[in-house]
């Protein structure tokens, strides 16, 4: 049986059942993994011992009659910037290659309680700078729709989406976990900025960096984020809210729900192919009974340079730590701890890395830190009031995930153009907002991803009308040919 | 020869006597073994984040409000951002444009003058880790090794108005906000030990100019008579320099405390620009009335109002009770001992005295001093009554270093009370004029001195224990 | 605005990085094409426009002053490239 074909919630109830047991489980994943792990480089490592032994933990209590978390059992890869104690936490990068995570993130710590099983570490983007995983140390992670297209920023998708994985935890700092999903046919979700603690999750952008979901189906966000949101003492920004069931927004009915569709995200630089099926999309959301409403968000054109100016300076500092002292590549020659560090760095960063980092030096040092930084908090203000204005007119936003399909890995691409394919994305990212992206269409054999917008701790209506479309539809059900036919 | 104004302002940096350190849970304790109080925070490992301890801002707020500084509400923090190995994120959580005070005052005296020294602002920061070298010092040793059980350690800066012309104001500033960090119990002030550190900005500037000098900031000086020492040499060299047609520049100089001279640090182009920007890791802190009120209503005594106290209810002298303020430990050693002294006065002549003479030849302060208190009121007492003499006084002050015993009991087993039987003494009187007639004549003759050497005679006789006064007195009636 | 060859150099001495002399040109005519890019920012009405740090609209994230139990003195030492003395090695540290 090929049960890494399906969802979370369908092999809850076989567990249950008793029709499978989590090793069988774990071990087809596996199986699958040697399969098509040489075509998809999807993982940087692989931890099948503690994988094994956690299913037999769950195993052990259905026989003994226990109730088991939704879940349990389940096997989850996680992006490698999310920490697993005793694991390594590579982040994708010479400089952290071998570095053992001595505590679990926040999340992890909830999915050990879950009795999730951990099958290992997906390849990404270099501390998640960029949009594709060409820098991966590990080498690029290829999309199993077509093996000569991107994943995206992360490898997380591409091995749900492979069969590689039930479901992947991955980080969101600019769409780096939602245009991997869309690339992959997956959902993903980003929760509100605040809901998921950030502890264990190699910092990046320290203000937009937010853990979020990738599954195979809107009913295994819900899932997952009931697993992992709520408050922890140890992240200040985590929020004391309260932490729905968010499996109770899983109601197919959109009757009255008013869809704001921003115009700056229809424009002349998102592939006509891609409008033509998130339109067809909104067609289909009229027929379900939603009230479509055209909106504004003006300043989006400006998104991705803000977020340039914000991440690089904060990933400045953040990545400072990376010195060669404690942990992390060292080179080995250098006579003086400063110029450890500097040839440590420079020889642990990958080119784009070092040139954002140098960017990010730079927006914050004397005499640019006003025009820069100052500058893009203060557009960021803006762009965080265009949504403020918009939500006064709808409930939730729906935009195209991503302006283009996963393009190949040999196009030739300006670097700004490329930064720019960010704009559908990161602007919940900069406003903190929940968002989610649903497959919505096929072109030329690869997926469309369409993305909802929701308001500051509303996850539950853009789940809602997520999964409204999920059932009128059957994109989640198409399956990527690495992935084999459903 | 041109005339100079000195012109001084003050960086403190305080270590806060919280149980945790600033921003994680790891004890702030000292230890000397290296990275045992340390956490995956402490070492700057991916993945982890700050919160801040509300006892930091509780500190914050006490030292600020004992300084008379204005509480801000609005607090935001900031990363300060260098390289250096100590320091395990490579950059400092800081406060840059929202200090949690400002506009504060200490009033200090120097030979007798009053002055109010300006506080520009206390900030809230962490502290970095510890460098130990291979081999004597930083720059003969090929390696060093990172020791970061200090990192993270809670700090607050404390900066004043370049308000201060001397190295004596300097001096008496720093006492007076040593002692003030002391009585509100922020900071165990231990400046050997760095828990108390203190960089000075030092610069000329023509008599009656208005705009300062070239700013040099010394750093390492862990006294008071470094930080002393340091502005002098620093003052004079300034002077040199100019005298020399020379010009000054901004810069960081070190204090060598064994060779007496500042030196210029390393001039790195680089390490002014320490590209402060919020710390998103962390929320701002709102502090309202209701919280500043409350630490304000639980403010200790601080020494200014103490020392009006022991002036008021002790009738100690302004100078008495000015040094006997400036510790801590000094006042209340002062406080309990007069609870059972018949004279504040003599409490003040023996702790200003012997007691801190035998302090400064130990080498230690008087926390750990042994006599206690209610000892040292008992010596006072038995002068007051007139059972010591202050000579003997002093001498069983000196046994009573030696043993923990109450001075009466000494006094006893010494056998060195003051002998103030008239009989005993008549005694003695009759027996020294039955051995002095030449003396006796002289006196007789109107030659006082001659007296002296009789009452010498009679307290030699009594092995100094007899009433000194009573011998003179009797002395002169038995002679008339 | 844009920044010269001397500039690239003090951005990567602050950085704790290299830029070799033989790249400078091109490093920071690439520098120069970022800031080129960013610079549209500029063009933007920002006036009484308040910065935004940070998201969240919450505060006072205090904890109380209990001291725990850190990691091991091994956890500690688990990764480090070189240790002396039971800290972190590092060659000289003034050159």
């Amino acid at each position: 049986m090929d049960l890494f074909k399906y969802t979370a919630h369908e092999l809850h109830e076989k567990l249950v059942n008793k029709e499978i047991t989590a090793v069988e489980l774990v071990n087809s994943v596996y199986a699958r993994i040697d399969e098509v792990e040489e075509q998809a480089n999807a993982y940087i490592s692989m931890s099948k011992e503690e994988a094994l032994a956690q299913a037999e933990k769950v195993d052990a209590k259905i026989a003994a009659g226990e109730a088991i978390a939704p879940l349990a059992g389940i096997p989850v890869v996680f992006k490698d910037n999310i920490n697993i104690a005793g694991q390594v936490t590579s982040c994708a990068s010479k400089m952290l290659d071998g570095v053992s995570a001595i505590f679990d993130a926040h999340a992890t710590e909830n999915l050990r309680k879950e009795d999730a099983v951990f099958l290992g570490k997906a390849n990404m983007a270099e501390f998640s700078i960029g949009n594709t995983t060409d820098n991966s140390f590990f080498g690029a992670a290829h999309n199993p729709w077509n093996l000569d297209c991107v994943t995206g920023g992360c490898a997380t998708a591409a091995a749900v989406a492979a069969g590689e994985a039930i479901w992947a935890l991955a980080s969101d700092t600019s769409g780096d976990l939602r245009q991997p999903a869309a690339y992959a046919g997956c959902v993903g979700i980003k929760p509100t900025y605040g809901r998921v603690s950030r502890l264990g999750l190699a910092a990046y952008a320290s203000s937009m960096d937010q853990i979020g979901a990738v599954t195979k189906d809107v009913t295994d966000a819900a899932t997952v984020l009931n697993a992992i949101c709520g408050k922890d003492d140890r992240d200040s920004t985590s929020w004391a809210v309260e932490t729905p069931d968010f499996t109770q927004a899983l109601v197919a009915d959109v009757k009255g729900l008013r869809i704001g569709v921003p115009k700056e995200y229809f424009g002349e630089n998102v592939d006509a192919k891609i409008k033509a099926e998130v339109e067809k999309a909104i067609e289909q959301y009229k027929e379900l009974g939603a009230e479509i409403v055209e909106v504004s968000l003006p300043h989006t054109q400006y998104a991705v340079r803000t977020f340039y100016v914000i991440a690089n300076g904060e990933a400045g500092a953040n990545f400072a730590r990376y010195d060669g002292v404690r942990y992390g590549y060292r080179n080995m020659e250098a006579q003086s701890a400063s110029d450890m560090t500097a040839r440590s760095r420079n020889e642990g960063f990958g080119e784009e890395v070092k040139l954002r980092l140098l960017f990010g030096t730079h927006v914050l040092s004397k005499g640019y830190y006003e025009n820069y930084y100052v500058r893009a908090m203060k557009v960021r203000t803006l762009i965080r009031n265009d949504f403020e204005e918009a939500f006064k007119q709808c409930d939730v936003l729906l935009t195209p995930t991503t302006p283009v399909l996963a393009e190949a890995y040999n196009t030739e691409m300006d670097a700004f153009a490329k930064y720019e394919l960010d704009f559908t994305t990161v602007t919940a990212n900069l406003a903190g907002l929940p968002a989610i992206t649903v497959p919505c269409g096929m072109v030329d054999g690869m997926p469309v991803g369409m993305q909802l917008i929701g308001k500051v701790l509303d996850e539950a209506t853009i789940l809602k009308a997520a999964y409204t479309f999920e059932q009128a539809t059957d994109f989640h059900k198409a399956m990527a040919p690495l992935g084999g036919n459903k | 020869m041109t005339k100079y104004t000195t012109v001084i302002g003050l960086e403190v940096h305080a270590e806060l006597k919280t149980e945790s350190k600033a921003f994680c849970t790891c004890s702030a304790e000292f230890t000397n073994v290296p990275n045992t109080h340390v956490c995956p925070g402490c070492l700057g490992l991916p993945g982890t984040l700050p919160v801040l301890n509300k006892q930091v801002v509780e500190f914050a707020i006490r030292a600020g409000l004992a300084v008379n500084c204005e509480i801000q509400k609005y607090n935001k923090f900031d990363r300060k951002s260098y390289f250096y190995p100590d320091l395990c994120t490579n950059y400092q959580i800081s406060q840059l444009d929202k200090p949690i005070c400002l506009a504060g005052h200490i009033d200090i005296n120097v030979d007798g003058e009053e002055k109010r020294i300006g506080v520009t602002r206390i900030h809230m920061e962490q502290d970095a880790g510890k460098l130990v070298h291979s081999g004597a010092t930083i720059s003969t040793s090929d390696f060093s090794a990172v020791d970061y059980n200090r990192a993270g350690v809670a700090l607050i800066e404390i900066v004043s108005e370049p308000d201060m012309r001397s190295a004596e104001e300097a001096r008496a500033y720093m006492e007076n906000l040593k002692a003030i960090l002391e009585y509100t119990d922020v900071c165990d002030c231990k400046m050997q030990e760095g828990s108390l550190r203190c960089d000075a900005n030092v610069s000329i500037m023509p008599e009656g100019a208005t705009e300062f000098g070239t700013r040099v900031e010394i750093k390492n000086l862990n006294s008071f008579r470094a930080l002393v020492r340091a502005i002098e040499y620093e003052v004079e060299r300034q002077k040199e320099v100019l005298a020399e047609g020379g010009r000054l520049i901004q810069e960081t100089r070190t204090w060598d405390d064994a060779n007496g001279v500042t030196l210029s640090m390393r001039n790195k182009e680089t390490a002014e620009d320490y590209r402060y920007f919020p710390d998103a890791d962390l929320v701002p802190v709102i502090i309202d009335d209701a919280w500043i009120e409350r630490v304000r209503a639980e403010l200790p005594e601080l020494p200014a109002q103490r020392q009006a106290r022991l002036m008021e209810q002790h009738g100690l002298p302004k100078y008495d009770a000015s040094i006997i303020v400036s510790t801590k430990a000094m006042a209340e050693y002062f406080d309990e001992a007069v609870k059972t002294a018949k004279d504040a006065k003599g409490v003040s002549n023996w702790l200003l005295g012997d007691v801190s003479a035998y302090l400064n030849n130990e080498g230690i302060t008087i926390s750990e001093f042994k006599v206690t208190p209610a000892h040292l009121a008992e010596l006072v007492n038995l002068t007051k009554d007139g059972v010591l003499s202050s000579k003997l006084a002093k001498k069983v002050f000196t046994e009573m270093l030696k043993e923990d015993k109450a001075p009466g009991a000494l006094v006893k087993e010494l056998g060195l009370e003051q002998v103030s039987d008239e009989g005993a003494i008549m005694k003695l009187v009759e027996e020294t004029i039955a051995e002095n007639p030449q003396s006796v004549a002289d006196f007789k003759a109107g030659k006082d001195r001659a007296i002296g050497f009789l009452v010498g005679q009679i307290m030699k006789k009594s092995k100094g224990k007899a009433n000194p006064g009573m011998v003179q007195k009797m002395l002169k009636e038995k002679m008339q | 605005m844009k920044v010269t060859a001397q500039d690239v150099k003090y951005i990567a001495q602050l950085s704790r990085l290299i830029v070799p002399e033989a790249d400078l040109e091109k490093s920071t005519e690439e520098f120069n094409q970022i800031l080129n890019y960013a610079d549209i920012l500029q063009k933007i009405d920002t006036t009484g426009i308040e910065p935004t740090p940070y998201v969240l609209p919450i505060s006072n994230a205090l904890r109380k002053d209990v001291a725990k139990e850190g990691v091991t003195h091994e956890e500690a030492l688990l990764n480090a490239p070189e240790v002396y003395n039971d800290g972190f090695k590092v060659p000289r540290v003034i050159e």
